[in-house]
């Protein structure tokens, strides 16, 4: 057993050890590896992994191998193109999930409010329009109000760089609800500006004395 | 050595040699919202929880949690310990063997890869390729 690992080990490291060498053969043609596409972009090769593969979970522990893989999990629910890729939204209203509202199930029906709000946005992006409505299919009113959002109209400011940060909407949008990427912002900012609507010019712009 | 040994050593390499391939993408597979809680699991000489929040919201809303149980919306903010799971508080309320495995079940939750800091995994903060961006009005 243990010499067959020691070779297992020997042959491993040979096999690394050749490698590079015909890396590095083909790299002296290609163009420098610093000028490549998305630098600095790594996206995930597969989703959905199961725990002993996904780099958090560890692998040498039994017990990782007991937990459930997302995958199987996810199959029957309704799937989207970002954060776990599944729309928990869609897959609760369609009764594909049916998670409990009290700790040991039954009790209270969620209550649900239907109310939007519209956020006008200083930049051009498109208005935001908050729903209540899928908020209160998951959360109750204490989650959010008074620490997070008071609840009067133009008492909370907010920008998408403390949301990114984990401010306001940025407390479970970008951490567990759905993430804020390119593919969302619409989600959000779903409100077209009124008609004849133009952004404003920066006056760096305007008083331009060169222009 | 005879053949048997040989297959055995390289079915090693093999194993090996997949590991070697996955480490530089490790970081990047778990699923959104996993949490790694560490405050004091590695100081224990336990591996850190890792709490999957899509197991979760499949079977609880957010409110179960967040309003009913206490758990404030931050990572590792919670001061979560033994002591007080045994009481019934915090993940407690439910993994007590009624409503889902009891504690003694420990590597079901204390699953996470040893000195994994605290994180909630696939945030929009991991993935900004620069720590933080400061607007031109912030004081």
């Amino acid at each position: 057993m243990k010499k067959s690992i020691l070779v297992g080990v020997s042959l491993l490291v040979a096999a690394l050890v050749s490698t590079p060498v015909v890396v590095m053969a083909a790299d002296t043609d290609a163009v420098s590896s610093a000028n490549s596409f998305n630098r600095l972009l790594q996206k995930p090769a597969e989703k959905n992994l199961p725990p002993a593969e996904d780099g958090i979970h560890d692998a040498e522990n039994d017990n990782t191998y007991v937990l459930q893989p997302p995958k199987i999990a996810f199959d029957s629910l309704v799937r989207s193109d970002f954060g776990n890729y599944v729309d928990w939204i869609k897959s609760l209203r369609e009764q594909k999930i049916s998670p409990r509202n009290e700790r040991m199930g039954g009790g209270e029906e969620p209550m649900i409010m239907d109310l939007d709000i519209v956020r006008e946005v200083r930049g051009s992006m498109p208005d935001v329009i908050f729903p209540h409505k899928g908020h209160t299919e998951w959360l109750q009113c204490s989650n959010c109000h008074p620490d997070i959002f008071i609840p009067q109209q133009g008492a909370n400011r907010m920008n998408m760089a403390g949301i990114l940060l984990g401010q306001k909407c940025g407390v479970c949008h970008g951490k567990v609800s759905f993430p804020v990427v390119t593919t969302t912002c619409r989600l959000c900012h779903s409100q077209a500006k009124p008609e004849g609507w133009a952004p404003s010019k920066s006056s760096a712009s305007v008083d331009n004395p060169w222009q | 050595m005879k053949i048997k040994g040989l297959v055995k050593s390289m079915r090693y390499a093999l194993i090996g040699g997949v590991l070697a391939l996955l480490l530089p993408f490790s970081a990047s597979h778990a699923e959104y919202g996993d949490v790694v809680i560490n405050n004091y699991a590695d100081a224990a000489g336990m591996r850190p929880v890792v709490f999957p929040h899509w197991y979760h919201r499949i079977r609880f809303r957010c409110k179960v949690c967040h309003a009913d149980l206490g758990f404030a919306f931050k990572a590792g903010g919670n001061d979560i310990t033994m002591e007080k799971i045994i009481d019934g508080q915090f993940c407690g309320a439910c993994h007590n063997g009624e409503v889902a495995w009891s504690i003694e079940n420990c590597g079901m939750c204390h699953s996470g890869i040893p000195n994994t800091p605290t994180q909630i995994h696939g945030s929009t903060v991991q993935r900004l390729v620069a720590p933080s961006y400061k607007s031109m009005n912030a004081k």
